[in-house]
């Protein structure tokens, strides 16, 4: 029989160290959903979701139950809605209507898609889709929208960073009495990858099969707590402690992507092995960077941490699965972080220090909460500086900044549930709005001579 | 297929033959056991063979974590994959 010690360890993960899989992710196609007319298509999109995602949820149940291992969320991504609208034509809000209409009737609790792919320019349909999100994400429940505005191979596209800082404020303005779920439901990216599981910024990538389902698992907790056993080893075995509690959390993850895949009879895409916070107590990316030996997160030294962090997850997480892909490494997200928020609380965490972070760290700026008043053109600011580290660095980043209608400096807000509350982080007032009017584009950065 | 059943709890009368019996009334063959009393505290894990279960696996978990919960103990009905590809390569 397998050992004692090992059943015992794995069920104190999963009850007192909040080990989870994090989502059950289905990415569906709707290419061959493309019609002559909007609503044709939208009838076939509402009919192949409906189809395929049918059994998703409950599949999710039953895996959860026979196994033990909680699976909090099960969602659906799809292909980027402004592709099909530009095809089938018409107002690209009647497609975020069906899309939430579907998820929905199959009962996941978000879907992702509602995106544009814009790096290197807008193709037809894809400002006009842009322009409509913040009314998309207003009058849906469940839809998640995302952008990409840039890449390591082809620059940033400055004109759709302007656009964003505008699409941003417009959508907290839009959601101002109902949470600010607009902004909290927007990502923008640089090198936004096609197979991500995690929401807001999942939809299912031109290059992706008919049907795939990934899985992201998460288990911040569960590190935390295996680095508290250790508290005056070297850094080596830090890294080490990590990267074998890394691997056995993606086993699991591995486990239940496999079974689901099985089930479902859809093959299997990959595992995103990300340590992804909850509000939870002892669930915070924070408190390992913490547990390392860092008074709070946000004092030098969180960078490396970080660095050492993101990297150890990420070798211990790829010979545990078949497949690796999506965002992978360790989320940062201010509101959903109990750690994050203390130390942005205690003044010891600013949004310069977490820009610097997300050089290190699997996305970027998430969730964080901005005065209400802060311009368009310095949303675009924090967007653009975001994304040059992404496209530098050859990673993915990411900006979801909150603009908090009616809230200064030092107010907090709540968002409820997964997303937390923030408190309202300071952001340099100095304008860079002559910058981003210039428009434009900059260029692809020289991929040799590094140093 | 096969599954573990672990119970921790306060150490009282019988705790392995009310789990020995729910198995037994579903046709549920146990393999193996291992138990331990570590400061008051009751800790058994049960290896089970489930392929005669009169009844779902689902339901069969329920029974069991439900007669746990009378007890006072915690219990968890869990597929043995999970420690498997957790623990083994």
């Amino acid at each position: 029989m397998i050992n004692t010690r090992d059943i015992l360890e794995t069920i104190n993960m999963i009850q007192d160290e909040n080990l989870d899989i994090r989502t059950i992710t289905m990415g569906i196609s709707l290419l061959d959903c493309i019609d002559s007319s909007a609503d044709k298509s939208c009838n076939k999109i509402y009919d192949k979701i409906c189809k395929k995602a049918e059994n998703l949820v409950k599949t999710g149940e039953d895996i959860e139950k026979e196994y033990g291992i909680p699976i909090i969320n099960k969602r659906i991504s799809v292909t980027p809605i402004a592709m099909i609208a530009a095809a089938s034509g018409d107002d690209p809000i009647k497609y975020a209507r069906i899309l939430d209409k579907a998820a929905k009737e199959v009962n996941v609790n978000f879907i992702g898609g509602y995106s544009a792919l814009v790096q290197k320019g807008f193709a037809s349909g894809d400002e006009k889709l842009i322009i409509s999100i913040p009314e998309a994400l207003a009058t849906t429940e469940r839809l998640c929208s995302s952008v990409n505005i840039g890449s390591t191979k082809t620059g940033i596209n400055m004109d759709a960073v302007k656009l964003m800082g505008q699409i941003i404020k417009k959508s907290a303005e839009l959601t101002k009495d109902n949470g600010l779920v607009g902004p909290s439901k927007l990502v923008v990216f640089c090198n936004a990858v096609e197979d991500n599981p995690f929401m807001a910024g999942a939809f299912h990538g031109a290059g992706e099969p008919d049907c795939v389902i990934n899985v992201g698992v998460s288990g911040p907790g569960v590190v935390r707590a295996a680095l508290s056993k250790i508290p005056d080893a070297d850094i080596t075995e830090v890294a080490e402690l990590v990267k074998r509690t890394a691997f056995k959390i993606t086993r699991v993850g591995q486990l239940v992507a496999h079974e689901s895949s099985r089930r479902l009879n859809v093959p299997f895409g990959i595992v995103d092995l990300s340590l992804a916070p909850t509000p939870a107590v002892g669930d915070s990316v924070a408190h390992i960077l913490e547990e390392m030996g860092l008074e709070s997160c946000g004092a030098c030294g969180t960078t490396a941490c970080l660095a050492l962090l993101n990297d150890a997850v990420k070798k211990g997480g790829v010979m545990a699965s078949s497949h690796v892909g999506g965002l992978s490494g360790a989320f940062i997200p201010v509101s959903e972080d109990a750690g994050m928020i203390d130390a942005v609380r205690s003044k010891n965490l600013s949004i310069e220090k977490l820009e610097a972070m997300t050089a290190v760290c699997s996305v970027g700026l998430d969730m964080i909460a901005i005065p209400g008043d802060t311009p368009a053109e310095v949303i675009s600011g924090i967007i653009a500086d975001e994304a040059a580290i992404g496209m530098v660095n050859s990673k993915t980043t990411a900006v979801r900044v909150i603009p908090a209608i009616g809230l200064k400096d030092g107010e907090e807000i709540e968002f409820g549930g997964l997303f937390g509350l923030s408190p309202i982080m300071k952001v340099s007032t100095a304008s860079p709005a002559k910058f981003i009017n210039r428009g434009g584009r900059i260029p692809a950065p020289l991929q040799s001579l590094k140093n | 297929m096969k599954a573990i059943i672990t119970v921790v709890g306060k150490d009282t009368v019988g705790i392995l033959a009310t789990i020995s019996g729910k198995c037994a009334d579903y046709k549920v063959n146990v393999l193996e056991v291992t138990q331990s009393i570590l400061q008051d505290m009751f800790c058994m894990i049960m290896l089970i063979d489930l392929k005669d279960c009169t009844i779902p696996y689902t339901d069969f978990s329920d029974k069991i974590t439900e007669e746990g919960t009378k007890k006072n103990l915690v219990v968890h009905v869990m597929h043995e994959d999970i420690f498997n590809s957790m623990h083994r390569i």
